[in-house]
């Protein structure tokens, strides 16, 4: 069944909204004096998770759910007190339901040892507190505008009229929609209605001349029995009615198992979903939120394709312009005007494709939490999660690489940098650690800090551990930064002792590639004893890159212009040789290798020899510096990068390709990787000589 | 999924016939995307001798193969009389750099034979049949996947 597959997803995709919901009012509550309503939307997130869970009967969901469900409520109505250890409980049970979702959307096996213990857990509170658990407030049903079957946590009114209305079928022949006349009940007063479908016959049994559909309304408020008769006057005469004055009997019909009701209606199930807010009139709720605009689910790779199409459409106009260029047009006024006009609109339309991309870093940002969760448990260490700028957005790819680095480097921080809580408490700070988690846009680009207020790199253990596993000579000349920089390398792991946490043979070296690998670069920053704040800075988009066009041989390639520093044509006396084939050159006052990009490509050398060309002196994200000599510099523009893995593989060297306006590919430099295999190579050179000597 | 259709009809497949150095080879038609005369193309830094370098195929980078110098006829010295084969195998595309396309031929399959033993040569390994056709000529049938390696490059 196609159509069921597809409600499938869309409940997943609701689910991870509600587990949103779910995760966030659950910290809202740790807060002091928290509000009143977030515990209903708690409530009713887990509520609809079952909800959607039972119509797709996914039982382990459900049953987690319910349990789940049953001590929020005792939550909700005061009868169990927001102790830490249950709030603890709370969160587990959050990240168990997420993990019950993930594992029911993969198909995979549940984890049953760690649900039943939840379970037992959950059960304990429920008994101690409530010694029966048919006690548990049930939820009505209630019928709303937009979305027809919806649950309300409000309680039932205690007087009003009570409607009973049994449409027949010539109602629904002659044009006339019960929702219509459902929805004149409620500018009555509050309606809480009711389906009952259980006069609805199988579907081979069914006819369409019995609808056997019949709706319970409890009208609460001042309405009388004439304004109620005044609703049906048009079709009095097809639809059985029956008003009576609302009585305390009149609760609603025992919908201990409301689920259950709706697991029957399963084709139906796209609308059992409930509005994440509370209020049910959602005509009024529209009104006074008219800012919400309108949104639309669309697949990624639809976008993407439109991104495609942006990037030849900016290949395309800089072809247009060469060769209005080479035919010599480019003098003529409204050619240079039409020709301006395409490329703002191009870049436009660029932004707006990005805009469409972008999401906030919140969706990683909130998985933080439960990562923090569990590596303060694993420690033993009480920490605290301060976020910050969680609306920031970058592109959507950013924020799937991004998971991995910010779990490690949190795990890393809880771990490596806070101190346990004894010797916080001997350094006078507070018990409890911090960690900072924020994000902004700083010029063109995204940065992102973890900062923890533990007690900083330990500089000289640093040192020693790099040099007990040979990763410096011993006694080397280290400024603090570099001294930090030795964290990145990898093989270098700073416990004394393996955690499980995040000693697990991947350091930070790992988290350094990932960000390289989305264009970024990573800086710490320490402070002896006041902590360690780890700096990402991103670029705003993974497809365009703004690059220098440099002429290798006859070869045309891109330098990306965030690493350059300056160009220049030296003089000879800048130049100094030191041994054979390496020459430094001396910028005011500074000694920079020279790295001859002819030669690290294998690109054959025009006649000129080695001191003719243009030194480009850039540095990279780890501070290393070098000038690069190239034969010629052209222009500086926008690429848009192509991916040079997906029909061949990695180059050494290189970090993309892209299309030049003749229709030519150039390969995108990466300045970092040429840099680190000229210190491997001196590295090996120096290893050759010791292991001679 | 190409390879699947053109194996499915029953003994029977079409194959793209090309020269190289005066010898007939050819591939598997299912195989082909499409036949484009030569243009320049950017060098690969640290790319094997047979990866002539990359070109762009209407936004996609795709790298050329020289079949000639893979095959051991020594470098290809590329005219604007030269082919490329645009061949998508495995979910990569690549194209071939051949002399040129000389015919589509229907094979039945029960005319392949198998590549008699020859004294050891870089074609061989290469080649997975040899088809005779009417006209006497031999044609060659090429595996695309000795051909390229499963990854070029190096990974980090």
């Amino acid at each position: 069944m196609a159509d069921m597959d597809e409600f499938r997803d869309m409940f997943f995709v609701e689910c991870d909204e509600l587990l949103e919901v779910l995760a966030t009012g659950l910290r809202q509550i740790e807060q002091p004096g928290f509000d009143v309503e977030t515990v209903h939307a708690v409530f009713r997130a887990v509520h609809s998770v079952k909800g959607g869970a039972a119509a797709f009967g996914l039982t382990t969901l459900v049953t987690f759910a319910h349990r789940f469900e049953t001590v929020l409520d005792l939550v909700r109505s005061d009868r169990l007190d927001v102790t830490p250890q249950i709030m603890a409980l709370l969160h587990r049970c959050s990240d168990c339901l997420t993990d019950l979702v993930g594992t029911a959307r993969s198909g995979r096996e549940t984890d049953q040892t760690q649900v039943e213990g939840l379970m037992t857990e959950l059960a304990a509170l429920i008994d101690t507190d409530t010694p029966e658990e048919t006690a548990f407030e049930f939820t009505p049903i209630s019928l709303d505008f937009d979305t027809p079957l919806s649950f309300d946590p409000i309680p039932p009114p205690a007087a009003g009229l009570l409607v009973q209305m049994t449409p027949t079928f010539q109602l629904y022949r002659s044009g006339n929609d019960p929702l219509a006349l459902l929805n004149a009940l409620r500018k009555l007063g509050e309606a809480d209605v009711h389906l009952d479908c259980d006069a609805v016959a199988l579907l081979e049994d069914w006819s369409p001349e019995q609808p056997g559909l019949s709706w319970q309304v409890r009208l609460s408020g001042t309405a009388t029995q004439p304004d109620v008769m005044s609703v049906f006057e048009f079709v009095e005469d097809c639809c059985a009615l029956s008003i009576r004055p609302l009585t305390v009997d009149d609760l609603p019909p025992p919908a201990a198992e409301p689920v259950a009701v709706l697991a029957d209606v399963a084709p139906v199930a796209e609308v059992v979903r409930e509005t994440p807010s509370a209020a049910p009139p959602r005509a009024v709720q529209q009104a006074d939120n008219p800012q919400a605009a309108p949104t639309i689910r669309v697949a990624l790779d639809r976008v993407d394709r439109l991104m495609n199409m942006i990037g030849e459409l900016v290949i395309k106009e800089a072809m247009l312009s060469q060769v209005i260029q080479t035919a010599g047009l480019h003098e003529q006024p409204d050619v240079i005007a039409g020709l301006d006009a395409i490329r703002q609109l191009a870049s436009d339309i660029q932004e707006s494709v990005m805009a469409i991309r972008a999401q906030p870093l919140k969706l990683v940002f909130q998985r933080m939490h439960r990562i923090l969760r569990e590596a303060a448990d694993a420690t033993g260490k009480p920490v605290r999660m301060i976020t910050i700028g969680e609306q920031t957005e970058v592109d959507k790819t950013m924020i799937e690489r991004l998971v991995e680095p910010l779990t490690h480097m949190i795990r890393n921080s809880v771990d490596h940098g806070l101190e346990d809580s004894v010797t916080r408490q001997r350094r006078g700070k507070p018990q409890e650690g911090t960690i900072t988690l924020s994000a902004a846009h700083r010029s063109g680009r995204v940065q992102i800090e973890v900062s923890d207020d533990g007690g900083g790199i330990n500089r000289a253990k640093v040192r020693q551990i790099a040099e007990d596993r040979g990763l410096v000579a011993p006694g080397a000349n280290l400024s603090p930064a570099e001294i930090d920089q030795l964290l990145f390398l990898p093989g270098f792991s700073s416990k004394d002792e393996v955690s499980a946490l995040s000693g697990r043979g991947v350091g930070l070296d790992v988290v350094r590639r990932e960000i390289m690998g989305l264009g970024g670069r990573v800086m710490i920053q320490s402070t002896e004893g006041q902590g360690t704040t780890f700096s990402i800075a991103l670029p705003l988009t993974l497809a365009v890159v703004e690059g220098m066009l440099i002429q290798l041989g006859d070869q045309t390639m891109v330098l990306p212009i965030t690493a350059v520093q300056e160009t220049l044509r030296p003089e000879s006396t800048m130049l100094h040789g030191v041994g054979h084939g390496s020459q430094l050159l001396s910028n005011r006052g500074e000694l920079i290798p020279i790295i001859d990009l002819c030669t690290s490509f294998g690109v054959t050398q025009p006649a000129g020899g080695p001191d003719t060309g243009v030194l480009i002196v850039v540095e990279t994200d780890s501070r290393k510096r070098a000038a690069f000599r190239v034969d010629a510099i052209f222009d500086q523009r926008q690429v848009v990068i192509k991916s040079l893995e997906q029909n061949y593989g990695r180059v050494p060297g290189v970090s993309a390709a892209t299309i030049l306006g003749d229709g030519k590919i150039a390969l995108i430099i990466d300045p970092e990787e040429i840099l680190l295999s000229m210190s491997n190579d001196q590295g090996r050179r120096m290893a050759a000589m010791a292991s001679n000597g | 999924m190409l390879q699947s259709i053109s194996h499915n009809s029953v003994g029977k497949s079409d194959v793209v016939a090309f020269k190289l150095a005066d010898q007939d080879f050819c591939i598997d038609i299912g195989l082909v995307r499409e036949i484009r005369g030569w243009t320049p193309t950017t060098m690969l830094p640290h790319a094997p001798d047979y990866v002539k370098g990359v070109i762009n195929l209407r936004g996609s980078v795709v790298t050329v193969v020289d079949l000639s110098a893979r095959l051991g006829f020594g470098a290809a010295t590329p005219s604007h009389r030269h082919v490329v084969i645009i061949a998508m195998h495995a979910g990569r595309i690549v194209g071939l750099l051949a002399d040129l396309v000389s015919d589509i031929l229907p094979i039945n399959d029960d005319h392949i034979q198998a590549v008699p033993d020859i004294a050891s040569n870089p074609a061989r390994e290469f080649i997975v049949g040899m088809i005779t056709l009417e006209d006497g000529r031999i044609l060659r049938k090429i595996d695309l996947a000795q051909l390229l390696p499963a990854a070029h490059g190096v990974d980090a």
